[in-house]
């Protein structure tokens, strides 16, 4: 009994871990959710486009190198150099703020004021299109990611659990960078929003954009920005899980492990994403241990979403969420 | 005018058509989707060995051949709208390259005639030919894999896994679930303990599993994953410190791509496999004389010699072979479907036949006949080394159970007859 303690305490420690990953994800949903009332379908995507552009950068890759050689009858595929994770990553970002404006230029200011459901179908299509453009740019082969994050078990955590306990815990290096990093993102982000004048310009875009715009807000500035900390967000979140599996197509997919935690925190909620993040990762993880075995295991994500759902019925805006009163 | 339109017509299908007199051999390929890294390098190697015979032997028989590719995104929707669009050109046989595709073609193409090679995959009872007439999964399915595997922990513990305990993580489909009936049956047969631990789609998050493997520390591990699922179950088993040279893969988890993303630590990663690795045979000499020099490459033409890539290019000299049995036997070199079918199942496979194609030792001998359709079910080991970035064989293609996997097969072959009201084929 005394062991299965042990072990459920082991299995928090990695939820929590767990949850911290999938709340970086959640994040980059509820900036521009917030901002825009748009649901990004297209973040998960932004993400793998983000890590596949920094493993480019730092390999040396030519973008777009099949079709160049394609069209050419060329052999090129590298430059010959390696670019410093740091330098990559500051690269990347630019990418992505490229990607923002693009975004903002060629899709969203042609859709201001329309019903939330179209630009939530736009960004179906975004990520469609960033997909494949990932694709013919980087190519789809699984690609390493080495920003000298470290990995494996934390030795330390396993020596001192081992003394007390008698069984050392395994807790994983980079989850702990990634808790690290993402208290830091929100921490920062909170700063942001509640401090700086651009900050409060996107909450005030986000209340009303009729009554920003008369106060002379541009929506546009306002919108690139917010696309652009979406998709630094995203570039956090490709290296975390790139860094776990490789660089590839799979990485979009983390979209799927966002939205349980979207409908727990809410929508609206920077620290929401972050509970919302813990509460399913160590739901799901306490779940799959105690009654996995029973009836055959793979319950996670069963489990995420059916308490998505429960909470979706006594609390549809989510814990942090904030609840929306229509009068007629 | 109406003349002139109707020629024109006629010149437009002719000339969007393949020539009548071409062997076509449909290419199911997934070059875009989650799983595109494995897609790739096998559609390259299926494709260019049928460039390689054009250009060197002037195609099979003296007719040329023909590969038209087909998307499917590994999706099993669109794998059955390649083979509804293709299937009229003429293909002669289906790779459908994916357990879900297979099922749904299984009946179609047994109506249309048209055979099928599901090597390594699908359902592996299709191996009963008495049942599946028009289904081929030679040299190895699934459930030789599971054989193949404890043979190989057998070998190295002195013939007794009596008290040893075996997990299995799998990919939770049914593809993932295949070797558990099997394995349930050898656990019993040579006393260890089978602990099944199932991952969800896409196999990410692994952190449970590998959580329970520390905690029950099963002396080894065995794998049925795909994609995403693969490089994360290496990852974590270097996490947890898990001795590699006890993680044993099926082969779609034994490609590059599986194991480099966690380098060194994926050393000593082994995976089963039913052909040889590596270009130290002729016919990769050939390949890059005829195909790779010359610019007909598929793809990028950078795939040539990795695992999968080898395995499009063994799936394609096996068509081509049982093409040429097919032109034997009918005695005309422009094969229908139907007789492509009967030269797959008079297939004989020798080293001696091997070794002509310029591909000594690459795969195991076997043949195939009216009720069998598998093949001798011999199955190898190979193993990864990181520091050379290379895989290689470490267990010679060696038989499995078929004291337990045949009356498996008989069983679940019976089944599938009963439930479709089929008449023994042979």
């Amino acid at each position: 009994m005394l062991e299965q303690l042990v072990f459920a305490m082991e299995v928090i420690l990695n939820g929590l871990m767990a949850g911290v990953l999938y709340a970086l994800v959640a994040l980059g949903f509820v900036l521009i959710f917030k901002a825009s009332g748009i649901f990004n379908y297209a973040q998960g995507v932004m993400a793998l486009f983000a890590a596949m552009t920094l493993v480019g950068i730092m390999n040396g890759q030519v973008p777009f190198s099949h079709l160049i050689n394609a069209i050419f009858g060329a052999h090129i595929t590298h430059f010959g150099w390696q670019v410093p994770a740091i330098i990559a990553i500051l690269l990347t970002m630019a990418v992505m703020v490229l990607l923002a404006w693009c975004v903002q230029q060629f899709v969203m200011r042609h859709l201001v004021n329309q019903e939330p459901i179209i630009l939530f179908m736009a960004t179906i299509g975004l990520a469609y299109f960033l997909e494949g453009v990932a694709d013919l740019m980087w190519g789809s082969e699984i690609k390493s990611l080495d920003v000298g994050l470290p990995q494996g078990i934390n030795l330390w955590i396993d020596e001192t659990t081992f003394n007390i306990f008698g069984y050392g815990f395994f807790i994983d290096n980079l989850d702990i960078v990634a808790t690290a990093v993402a208290a830091l993102l929100v921490v920062a982000l909170v700063a942001f929003s509640q401090y700086t004048k651009e900050g409060r310009a996107m909450r005030a875009v986000a209340d009303d954009h009729q009554a920003a715009l008369s106060v002379g807000i541009s929506l546009n500035f306002i919108w690139v920005m917010v696309w652009s900390v979406a998709g630094f967000v995203a570039l956090v979140a490709g290296i975390m899980w790139g860094t776990k599996s490789g660089v590839q197509f799979s990485l979009s997919l983390i979209a799927l492990k966002a939205l349980p935690v979207l409908m727990l925190g809410g929508f609206t909620s920077i620290p929401g994403a972050i509970v919302g993040g813990l509460i399913i990762g160590v739901g799901e993880k306490l779940f799959e241990f105690a009654i996995g075995p029973l009836v055959g295991g793979a319950t996670e994500n069963w489990f995420a979403y059916v308490l998505a759902l429960v909470f979706l019925v006594f609390r549809p805006q989510g814990l942090f969420g904030e609840k929306i009163i229509e009068r007629v | 005018m109406k003349t002139k339109l109707t020629t024109l017509a006629l010149g437009a299908v002719m000339a969007a058509g393949p020539a009548m007199a071409d062997l076509v051999f449909p290419s199911l390929s997934y070059r875009t989707g989650p799983y595109a890294a494995g897609g790739i390098p096998f559609a390259d190697g299926y494709a260019d060995y049928f460039t390689l015979l054009n250009e060197r032997d002037g195609g099979i028989g003296g007719v040329m051949t023909s590969v038209p590719e087909c998307e499917t995104g590994y999706n099993t929707e669109k794998g059955v709208e390649c083979y509804e669009a293709t299937k009229g050109e003429g293909a002669l046989v289906y790779q459908p390259l994916s357990t879900g595709i297979t099922y749904q073609l299984i009946p179609k193409a047994t109506a249309d005639d048209i055979p099928i090679h599901s090597m390594g995959y699908g359902r592996t009872s299709a191996k009963n030919g008495d049942v599946f007439s028009h289904v081929f999964n030679y040299p190895a399915n699934y459930w030789d894999g599971a054989s193949g595997a404890v043979n190989y922990l057998l070998d190295e513990n002195g013939g007794d896994l009596n008290g040893k305990k075996i997990a299995l993580v799998y990919h939770n489909s049914a593809y993932g679930k295949e070797p558990i009936r099997t394995l349930e049956e050898l656990s019993e047969k040579h006393g260890f303990e089978l602990v099944a631990l199932p991952v969800d789609h896409p196999g990410q998050e692994q952190k449970s599993q590998w959580l329970q493997i520390r905690r029950d520390k099963p002396d080894y591990v065995l794998m049925w994953g795909w994609g995403v699922m693969n490089q994360v179950a290496v990852q974590e088993a270097a996490n947890i410190r898990f001795p590699m040279e006890n993680f044993i893969g099926i082969w779609w988890s034994g490609a590059e791509h599986d194991v480099t993303p966690a380098g060194d630590a994926a050393n000593g990663y082994k995976a089963l496999t039913f052909h040889n690795v590596g270009t130290d045979f002729p016919v990769f000499d050939d390949i890059q004389k005829y195909v790779v020099d010359t610019g007909k490459a598929a793809g990028a033409g950078d795939q040539v010699g990795t695992v999968l890539y080898n395995r499009g290019l063994y799936a394609a000299m096996l068509a081509a072979e049982a093409a040429k049995k097919a032109q034997e036997i009918h005695g005309t070199a422009e094969i229908t479907p139907a007789q492509m079918r009967d030269g797959m199942e008079a297939l004989e496979i020798t080293e001696a036949k091997m070794a002509e194609l310029g591909l000594p030792n690459f795969g195991p001998t076997f043949s195939v006949n009216c009720q069998n359709h598998g093949g001798d079910a011999l199955v190898g080991v190979t193993q990864w080394d990181a520091a050379s970035k290379t895989w290689s064989m470490i267990s010679d293609f060696k038989p499995t159970d078929g004291d337990v996997i045949g009356p498996l097969i008989d069983a679940d072959s019976s089944a599938y007859a009963g439930e479709n009201n089929i008449s023994p084929n042979c």
